[in-house]
């Protein structure tokens, strides 16, 4: 499954390329269109049916949104906010869910090989075998969407429905989206959808539209169109998402060093372990069974 | 739906109004985007709140609860002031040019023939002048100062504007702006859809709400049009379906009567049911009654039915009076109700005034709930702190509670909001013991009809005689009954392919008429699954079954003019070329007689083919639509006539009026209403939609929250006049308070959703609150208009 | 936690991968990337059974509908064939898997005493042999015959029901024909209100 037409991966260095040989894949992507969205949950509820994710049952929080943020049993949220904007009012919704950036700074913030990777759909996907629990990727990312699991603390988030792409079906947020504010084909085609919904909302006389791919993560897998898009805050989103130049050093200079520097802690290990021998620990076995 | 879902994207002008088709009818509201998308179509939302339809709308006006027939008299008032009428149209397929008789009259806010002792009207003079042969007088030029348009106009003339604002508190701009976007369709070649739902029913006037509207579509030339029509959406999944099967207390399967005591042998309730034409030329439709009716009691009494006996007509059961669930909740409390079968319906979360109905229950000898899920109800004598305190021990209703399969687990048909019957497949058995409904009264009926054949008993002849010859009678099949509703040739078992050859002889059996041609000698038309649009207007004729005849837009005459032109050549539904009839539908009208001829019977179920501008003797309080204040109302008077406050023909038991609260006490009109991620009570009980929305709140506006010194999130208690709750408060900028006749008005918004049984945090039922109170029709209770306190409250 | 049991800790968590390599995982796992989960169930096509616009379902079973296997649904997302709904599903719709294997699901009859707390299960032919004795004893005795003008009305007002508007026509006309015949005339249903 991970060999799936994997471009990019997490904690791999250039001694091991990814592999090349598949590269005529489309990149696709979905597409949410805030403007004719309804904040129904459909896509929220959908989600977490298909991929048999139960959160717990919260209580209300001052808002329609439930539960407040995603977590690892949370993947897709439908955020609810309301705008006074010009004199008026919105009521703004905003499909939550991983945005599949070009530039992932989850996977280059990522310590481990191979436990995030890039497809060559353009999707962003985590294997949580392989995930050791650092949370990296949770502080890493500019949109806050890994979460990491309070039951195994692996870290989770949006497939893009993986499972179902991979079988050639759309993701099931973008099935169920009852109003079509949530569209899914090639990267492509969603930015030539945008751009011709953009222009009718111009023509409707809302003259502030426009589309959200933010270039500071390379552009993404999500795309949005909001209603005005010089405040992307008023939908939650962030203004200027950028992968944070920390990750870019970690991810091309320090991670190399790290690894150099964990096999060498190694070799001075073995080297220890021969010249000295084992060191026994024996301070707490009088308590072994009673704590218990 | 006179129209259907797919039909929403032929539409220029979507109102949604007395509804919420974005909250409750989210895939439907799917067709209203494509229309702004594809169609340019502009979206107008009127509530008292702004919600998830508003979010999205072009137009957005809010109104107070229980205001609506203001607000269109207003708009009809503005329609004839602007000219934006058409009259084409209007004096075509309406009523507008009939004569009505001299004695009708109304005067500050009565139609002749009030009693104020009953509480009642006798409807006499609400009629047309009628000429010696008994057909309805009729001024084409429409000058007669007594045609029905020149009764309208002088009726709707005291709505001005600022009378209307007034009353319903909308931003005068607001409001003129939806009149000009609704006018603006009176063109031939421009078409408005209305999308309504509970929010009209809910009112002691709602049945007029909703006549308000269908007047203005008449005006309008929007009836029988691609994208126009009167579009209630429906609740349940097969509310429509049951309603069609007459499981209302005075119907019969096909909209047939069950018998009243007026109708003292069969033939008395035909002449009562087959009305006389009221224009020379008429087909009136219901001429065909007796045929459906006795081939209803052949599938009701099977062989026993003969012309000797009537066909069983004795055995059926006459009403005296209506005995409406509301009505018949009071004689439970009464105590003249032993015993009761619920199916498939919380009453206890669910009918006004909870405490009224706890006491109900528990005078019942016996209850049988037969539900798939674990509902109140069934435990209505369970003591549950704060949420039901009643004293267990001493309620002495046996309770039975039967579980059922649900739609999964079962094959059969249900009827959507469009008319169409779609037939279903089983995916699943039923979980552990449970057993369909029909097999439940299978299995208590043949307990019955064992009982009768051993002891005898009260008119055991009716219970031997109940058909039920079906293959396996414990458990008869999903097709065998379809069959059978369908209708069929007794002698020869043909299964019939139109209404059209039933015949009064006893010679055929249809358990509803209007699903003749659902199964025929073809098959199952219900299971046809081919979703072609050939037309490109959403007509998918190969999909499913649209009773009646597969017509999926009715009143389809009235898409063309007097001489069978389409009004608009892109919405061609019906046109008359070289001399006949074509079009993308079946026709709705009878397709051999002339455009001329025809467009005297474009609504050929009325008496006299045109649709009602006023509606004669048929509505209880009036034959045009008047404000009436709800019976709760905020402001105490009514600006059109302070002598006459709220509708004077309601119904209302003496208990509940006393149970009545006035503004003083309760200043802020509280309205419910259903959230997207919930049905009523059903969806507490699925932990997906629990964790989408986990806990019951109300909403308010941060006005009132601030006076209250209430933040957002905090507990609050709302009470009224029967009792209270203990919730949480949204506050939000979404309500926002109104100027109503010179006074600041909150309203209270109650979603609905709200249990103990369920997988969501347990919270009081909000028909704690809920007047028992209902429409002077229908009886359906006043949830959207009462009155409510608002206080902050510890945490429970 | 201390030193020696955060290592206790990390063994377990060694035996656990261990185990769960040879087939024999106790506990729940959570893998990422996973395999289509419908390639080969049964499919059954139906609608809705919450409002009136009667969306398409595709209900997903687990087996092939072969003689050994007990149905049980598992998945439900919309059907892309449907004219109205063409594939979508509200929230409503996409959560109906959590309504039909809800845990409140009724499973068995049950009966309650007078005055008693709690329910007790009975048989269905005890639910049915009491019921209809209820039925008969209360028809018997308060079945109006006439009215005051001698036309014979034949009703039973003692008794009455409340019907489902979720039910399919087919149930909802087997339940007429059980209303009626047996002379009930307070029959209502959700359309009331």
């Amino acid at each position: 499954m991970s060999a799936r037409d994997i471009i990019l991966r997490s904690g791999t260095s250039e001694l091991t390329p990814p592999a090349q040989a598949r590269h005529a894949v489309d990149k696709v992507a979905k597409l949410f269109d805030a403007t004719l969205c309804t904040g129904c949950k459909g896509c929220q509820v959908a989600c977490s049916e298909w991929n048999d994710l139960r959160a717990e049952v919260g209580t209300f929080q001052g808002s329609y949104q439930n539960p407040m943020d995603l977590s690892s049993e949370c993947w897709t949220l439908m955020q609810f906010h309301e705008v006074m904007d010009d004199n008026k009012f919105h009521w703004n919704f905003t499909h939550t869910a991983c945005m599949h950036c070009d530039e992932p700074s989850c996977l280059m913030a990522c310590s481990t090989e191979g436990a995030i990777f890039q497809r060559a759909d353009g999707t962003v996907d985590f294997d949580a075998d392989k995930c050791i629990g650092c949370g990296y990727c949770t502080t890493a990312c500019p949109f806050s969407v890994p979460k990491l699991s309070p039951k195994d603390h692996k870290a989770y988030k949006c497939t893009m429905c993986s499972d179902r792409l991979a079988a050639g079906l759309e993701p099931s947020c973008v099935k169920t989206c009852v109003t079509g504010a949530l569209k899914f084909g090639t990267r492509e085609d969603m930015l030539f959808l945008a751009e011709q919904r953009v222009a009718q909302l111009h023509a409707n006389g809302k003259t502030k539209a426009g589309i959200y791919n933010p270039a500071g993560v390379g552009g993404t897998g999500m795309i949005m169109i909001f209603e005005d898009i010089t405040n992307p805050e008023a939908y939650g989103m962030p203004k200027d998402p950028v992968v944070s130049k920390p990750n870019t050093l970690k991810q091309d200079w320090l991670k190399p060093l790290g690894t150099a520097g964990i096999i060498g802690m190694a070799g001075l290990a073995l080297v220890h372990r021969i010249a000295v021998g084992r060191n026994r620990v024996q301070e707490d076995e009088q308590n072994n069974g009673s704590e218990e | 739906m006179t129209n259907h879902w797919i039909d929403i994207k032929n539409a220029d002008v979507v109102v949604v109004m007395g509804g919420n088709a974005a909250e409750n009818h989210p895939v439907g509201f799917s067709w209203v985007t494509e229309a702004m998308q594809h169609n340019n179509a502009k979206l107008v939302v009127v509530d008292p709140r702004f919600n998830r339809s508003a979010a999205v709308a072009d137009y957005y006006a809010n109104l107070r609860s229980g205001s609506d027939i203001a607000f269109f008299l207003g708009l009809i008032r503005y329609l004839i002031d602007t000219n934006q009428v058409n009259y084409d149209y209007v004096k075509t397929f309406t009523n507008a040019s009939f004569i009505v008789r001299e004695d009708y009259g109304y005067e500050d806010g009565l139609f002749t023939g009030y009693d104020p002792k009953t509480g009642s009207y006798d409807k006499e003079s609400w009629f047309y002048e009628l000429d010696d042969q008994g057909y309805a007088m009729v001024d084409e030029s429409l000058e007669h100062p007594r045609c029905v348009w020149n009764l309208l106009k002088q009726h709707v003339d005291r709505y001005t504007i600022d009378k209307v604002v007034n009353i319903t508190g909308t931003p005068k701009a607001q409001y003129e702006q939806v009149c000009q976007v609704i006018g603006a369709t009176h063109a031939n070649n421009k078409v408005a859809t209305f999308l309504y739902a509970l929010g009209w029913t809910q009112h002691t006037k709602g049945a007029q709400n909703i006549r308000s509207m269908a007047m203005v579509q008449l005006i309008l030339g929007n009836m029988g049009m691609l994208g126009g029509g009167v579009n209630a959406l429906r609740g349940h999944s097969n509310i429509q379906g049951i309603t069609d099967m007459g499981l209302l207390c005075q119907n019969l399967p096909g909209y047939l009567k069950l018998p009243s005591d007026k109708d003292v042998d069969l033939q008395a309730h035909f002449e009562h049911h087959a009305p006389k034409p009221l224009r020379p030329g008429q087909t009136n439709y219901w001429q065909n009654y007796p045929k459906f009716f006795v081939s209803l009691m052949k599938s009701f009494w099977g062989e026993a039915a003969t012309p000797e006996n009537n066909f069983g007509y004795e055995w059926m059961p006459k009403w005296d009076m209506q005995y409406d669930v509301l009505r018949y909740f009071e004689m439970m409390k009464q105590g003249k109700v032993n015993g009761y079968i619920v199916q498939g319906f919380n009453v206890l979360s669910s009918l006004p005034n909870k405490a009224k109905i706890n006491e109900a229950l528990a005078k019942l000898k016996f209850l049988v709930v037969v539900d798939p899920l674990a509902v109140e109800t069934a435990t209505f004598w369970r003591n549950k702190k704060l949420f039901n305190e009643v004293d267990t021990a001493n309620i002495m209703t046996e309770v039975f509670r039967l579980p059922t399969g649900c739609f999964a687990e079962e094959e059969g048909t249900i009827v959507n909001s469009g008319r169409w019957m779609q037939w279903h497949w089983k995916g699943a058995n039923s979980p552990k013991e449970a057993k369909a409904d029909g097999e439940i009264w299978a299995g208590i009926l043949a307990e019955l009809k064992r009982l009768y054949a051993e002891e005898g008993g009260a008119l055991p002849e009716a219970v031997a005689a109940l058909d039920w010859q079906y293959v396996n009678p414990a458990n008869p099949t999903a097709e065998e009954v379809a069959k059978q509703l369908n209708g069929q040739d007794v002698a020869t078992g043909r299964q019939l392919s139109s209404f059209g050859e039933l015949k009064a002889d006893g010679s055929t059996a249809c358990g509803c008429w209007i699903y003749t041609g659902s199964w025929t000698e073809q098959g199952n038309m219900m299971a046809r699954r081919d979703n072609a649009d050939p037309s490109g207007k959403g007509i998918t004729p190969g999909w499913s079954f649209a009773w009646p005849a597969n017509r999926r837009i009715l009143y389809n005459r009235a898409s063309a003019d007097v001489n069978g032109n389409p009004w608009d050549k892109d919405r061609t539904l019906m046109e008359w070329t070289d001399g006949k009839w074509t079009g993308i539908d079946v026709p709705d009208f009878n397709s051999k007689l002339d455009p001329q001829a025809s467009a005297k019977t474009g609504f050929l179920m009325q008496p006299e083919g045109h649709a009602r501008l006023f509606a004669n003797r048929l509505m209880a309080e009036g034959p045009f639509p008047e404000h009436y204040e709800p019976m709760e109302s905020p402001i105490g008077t009514n600006p059109m006539h302070p002598e006459v406050i709220t509708n004077p023909a309601v119904r209302i038991f003496a208990d509940d009026k006393a149970q009545l609260g006035d503004f003083e006490d309760f200043p802020y009109v509280g309205t419910s209403y259903h959230l997207t991620e919930h049905f009523n009570n059903w969806t507490t009980h699925s932990r997906l939609n629990a964790i989408a929305q986990p806990q019951h709140f109300i909403e308010m506006d941060e006005v009132l929250a601030k006076q209250k010194g209430i933040a957002n999130g905090d507990w609050v208690k709302v009470s009224s006049k029967r009792n209270y709750i203990v919730t949480k408060a949204l506050v939000t900028k979404r309500l926002q308070p109104y100027v109503v006749n010179g006074k600041t008005l909150h309203t209270i918004g109650i979603p609905l959703h709200a249990n103990y049984e369920g997988l969501t945090r347990e919270a009081y039922e909000i028909n704690s609150l809920t007047p028992y109170v209902g429409d002077a029709n229908t009886q359906t209770p006043e949830y959207k208009a009462f009155l409510v306190n608002i206080e902050k409250a510890e945490a429970i | 936690m201390n030193r020696r049991q955060f290592f206790k800790l990390c063994a377990g968590g060694v035996a656990t991968s261990a185990i769960a390599g040879l087939g024999l995982m106790p506990t729940l796992a959570f893998a990422a990337p996973r395999e289509f989960k419908l390639i080969r169930a049964k499919e059954t096509r139906n609608n809705c059974c919450y409002c009136s616009v009667g969306c398409g379902l595709l209900m997903y079973s687990r087996g092939d509908v072969s003689k050994n296997v007990e149905p049980s649904l598992f998945h439900i997302e919309g059907d892309a064939d449907h004219p109205v709904s063409r594939g979508a599903l509200c929230p409503k719709g996409a959560g109906l898997l959590d309504f039909v294997n809800s845990p409140n699901r009724l499973q068995y009859p049950e009966y309650r005493a007078p005055g008693a707390a709690t329910w007790q299960r009975i048989s269905w032919q005890e639910a049915f042999t009491r019921i209809a004795r209820l039925m008969k004893d209360d028809r018997d005795q308060n079945m109006i015959k006439t009215n005051a003008a001698g036309t014979p009305v034949n009703r039973w007002m003692t008794t009455g029901m409340l019907t489902a508007s979720a039910q399919s026509n087919e149930a909802g006309f087997l339940t007429q024909k059980f209303a009626r015949g047996l002379g009930l005339v307070a029959v209502d249903t959700q359309a009331r209100i």
